[in-house]
């Protein structure tokens, strides 16, 4: 076996008699055997998964965990900066470590189109490998199925995971409070556009990068130099506008943020000015928001800072009053404005 | 970023405010034709910068605001054809006809695609030889030299199997319109920079001198926009009336030569049903005789549709800027931007759905408040 714990550089199944999966290949016959053998379990290996048991079986401290379940169906499946293996890795640890948990293990279904290309489930396998031990988690049990042709759109991931929350760290909406700065971790937007470029074939001088990324080790790095941190939320679909909204009304609280604090990058800006999209509703796959104590504002900008998953990271705003539960973003002209949540998806305008 | 940041600068902001400030001695209603300033408006916030005398009222200027509810009734019946593939511009989609928008249309199973140039459509066609492809043409000047081209392209290079469903809406007759309206409380004009980078703004002095009003050609940042009212009002205070080009860096006094060539070889003058506001003469551009083929009303026969605009809505009294959203006792409560009732509220750039997005709670405690002391 290589030394990066993946079982073979090149796809294990004999590519020349199956290019394409078949229907057999979740058919709980010798096909499944062969693939889920040759290529997960080989892949994933962790003593949890290779005890081939029914479920994934492991000690747990005392204490309290966090759960989280996500489905992945991006459509390219690869595009500039990632695919749906890292991102089916990422996204769910990054929901884990924003709720303060330590990811532990992921389990990961996977719901396979029939002619399916056995080279690209290979390097999807293969990237969630990589993500998982960048990540520092195991992916300790599977499922897979195919569907047939036509009723699926190539692969579709499901992960779930399990994390530990450390003691006397308490994460939630309902710790935001007066006063709070908002920490954002980097750029955003550039998932969004990424994707965006990568499934209708628009061209830009230079080619951009999801952001995607595991930030587990970027928000423990906050809690080891004692930044005060109340409430996290990682920026996924409905980007940075939709969780300041969403934590506003959960936590009851105003919230009063900079335009000219985000940041945003060239490319993206330029995008979003040629399409009509507003940066603040991009995706994002590897950013966050965190509601820290005013005083550790700056050390949490400088800690992120540190981290390339925090690349970019600033303050930009600060929790007002409750109860009066609204986001305003003070524009770069120096007027005020309202931010909502956006109204079902951003789509590209006419002029 | 270049071109973008200095428009956007705080500081020259200020100064531009300020000096609409000292140069505002009347009261003066100013129309901001194009959807894309009035989102830039209430997106930065422009009108809570000006004088009590001056006024912004919304325009005509959004594409997707006007364009009829039969003409979306069409495109649905044209996109649900089983041998049709439908190609649009994204705003478009969510466009609500009579029963249903073309998202629907798209979730029961019929090929509605978003394109980002009608030249993309041309490409489908190509691609597609046993499917019938549509785009569905709508827009202002503005988008009148690409859909041109895609349609000279499909000519010239001999694809059948491809038809535009025209809307094509002009900017001058609109002005006019509005102008002589008996209700009409319009001072002073900013008149659509991308439109008239097209276009040139030679179309627009005799509408200056016959009614009187100063039009200044501007762009769409906020630096620009303050530009823009700046000079208007200047103009005003003095007492002229005359076309001004604030958008130099981007608009040429006879506009794009080959860019109008090529509408003009493709395109004739028709009137058009405006939604909202009712049929304008000499207001739209429809396929001229050489390019009939090509023309998806004929090909799939729905010119005869008719529509009827919901009774609540007020959207023709806003894009006519005589009345603001927060008039109408619809906004806000039956009429969102998730069910919309009207035009203005279906756009994120239709003065409702500006006004919903960015100033729904100013308008909810003005309410109140009116309520509280009744």
């Amino acid at each position: 076996m290589a030394d990066n714990g993946i079982a073979a550089a090149t796809c294990p199944i004999p590519i020349s008699k199956y290019p394409q999966v078949m229907l057999a290949h979740g058919g709980g016959g010798k096909l499944m055997h062969q693939l889920i053998e040759g290529m997960f379990v080989s892949s994933f290996e962790n003593p949890m998964l290779s005890r081939r048991h029914d479920g994934a079986v492991f000690d747990v401290d005392r204490g309290r965990m966090a759960f989280t379940t996500d489905s992945y169906v991006v459509n390219p499946i690869f595009f500039p900066g990632g695919d749906i293996g890292s991102l089916a890795v990422n996204g769910t640890v990054n929901d884990l470590a924003v709720c303060g948990a330590r990811p532990l293990c992921l389990s990961t279904g996977f719901i396979i189109e029939e002619g399916f290309e056995m080279e690209d489930l290979w390097r999807v396998v293969s990237s969630m490998k990589r993500a998982a031990d960048a990540a520092g988690v195991v992916l300790a049990t599977g499922d897979t199925k195919v569907v047939d042709r036509g009723k699926g759109d190539g692969i579709f991931i499901n992960t779930a995971g399990v994390g530990v929350i450390p003691d006397g760290i308490d994460i939630g909406p309902h710790r935001i409070g007066e006063g709070d700065a908002v920490i954002l971790s980097g750029d955003i937007g550039r998932h969004g556009i990424a994707i965006m470029a990568a499934r209708e074939g628009l061209e830009f001088e230079t080619t951009l990068e999801s952001d995607c990324a595991p930030l587990a080790d970027a928000i423990f790095a906050m809690f080891d130099q004692g930044v005060r941190v109340n409430c996290m939320r990682d920026l996924t679909r409905g980007g940075l506008a939709s969780a300041l909204v969403e934590l506003s009304e959960a936590s009851g609280h105003a919230i009063r943020i900079s335009e000219s604090a985000i940041n945003v990058e060239e490319d993206v800006r330029g995008a979003c000015e040629i399409l009509g999209f507003d940066p603040m509703y991009l995706a994002n796959e590897g950013r966050f928001i965190g509601f820290v104590n005013a005083e550790d504002a700056d050390l949490a900008v400088d800690v992120l800072s540190g981290f390339e998953a925090g690349n970019g990271a600033s303050l930009i705003g600060r929790v007002g009053k409750n109860p009066d539960a609204r986001v305003v973003l003070e524009s770069s002209i120096g007027a005020d404005r309202i931010v909502d949540m956006f109204s079902g998806e951003q789509l590209p305008r006419i002029c | 970023m270049k071109y973008i940041d200095e428009y956007r600068d705080g500081e020259l902001a200020q100064k531009l405010t300020a000096a609409i400030h000292s140069v505002t001695k009347g009261k003066w209603t100013l129309m901001e034709v194009c959807g894309g300033q009035t989102h830039a408006i209430v997106k930065f916030g422009i009108d809570a910068l000006l004088p009590e005398g001056v006024e912004l009222v919304h325009g005509p200027g959004c594409p997707v605001c006007v364009t009829p509810l039969e003409l979306i009734d069409k495109a649905i019946a044209i996109a649900s054809r089983p041998e049709v593939i439908f190609c649009s511009f994204g705003d478009m989609l969510r466009v609500p006809g009579s029963e249903k928008d073309l998202f629907i249309v798209k979730a029961n199973g019929g090929d509605v695609r978003i394109v980002y140039s009608p030249l993309d459509a041309v490409k489908i066609a190509r691609e597609n030889p046993d499917k019938e492809v549509v785009f569905f043409a709508v827009g202002f000047e503005t988008t009148a030299p690409a859909n041109a081209m895609a349609v000279w392209e499909a000519k010239q290079t001999g694809v059948e199997n491809f038809s535009i469903l025209v809307s094509h809406v002009l900017v001058p007759p609109a002005i006019e319109a509005v102008l002589s309206s008996p209700e009409c409380r319009v001072n002073g004009f900013l008149a659509a920079g991308h439109v008239c980078t097209i276009m040139g703004y030679t179309e627009y002095f005799p509408i200056a001198e016959k009614y009187k009003v100063p039009i200044v050609v501007t762009g769409f940042e906020p630096v620009d926009i303050l530009q823009g009212i700046y000079m208007c009002v200047k103009q005003l205070e003095e007492g002229r009336h005359e076309v001004e080009n604030q958008y130099a860096r981007s608009v040429r006094r006879d506009g794009n030569v080959p860019a109008r060539n090529r509408i003009e070889e493709v395109f004739r003058i028709v009137p058009r049903k405006w939604r909202g506001v009712g049929e304008i003469p000499e207001s739209g551009l429809g396929l001229t005789e050489e390019y009939a083929a090509y023309d998806a009303e004929a090909k799939f026969d729905v010119a005869g549709y008719t529509a009827d605009e919901p009774e609540e809505c007020i959207s023709g009294l806003v894009l006519q800027g005589i009345k603001k959203p927060a008039e109408c006792s619809a906004f806000g409560s039956i009429c969102t931007p998730e069910h919309p009732l009207g035009a203005t509220m279906v756009s994120n750039e239709g003065a409702c759905a500006a006004y919903y997005r960015y100033r729904r709670d100013e308008i909810r405690m003005a309410r109140a408040a009116s309520k509280g002391g009744n």
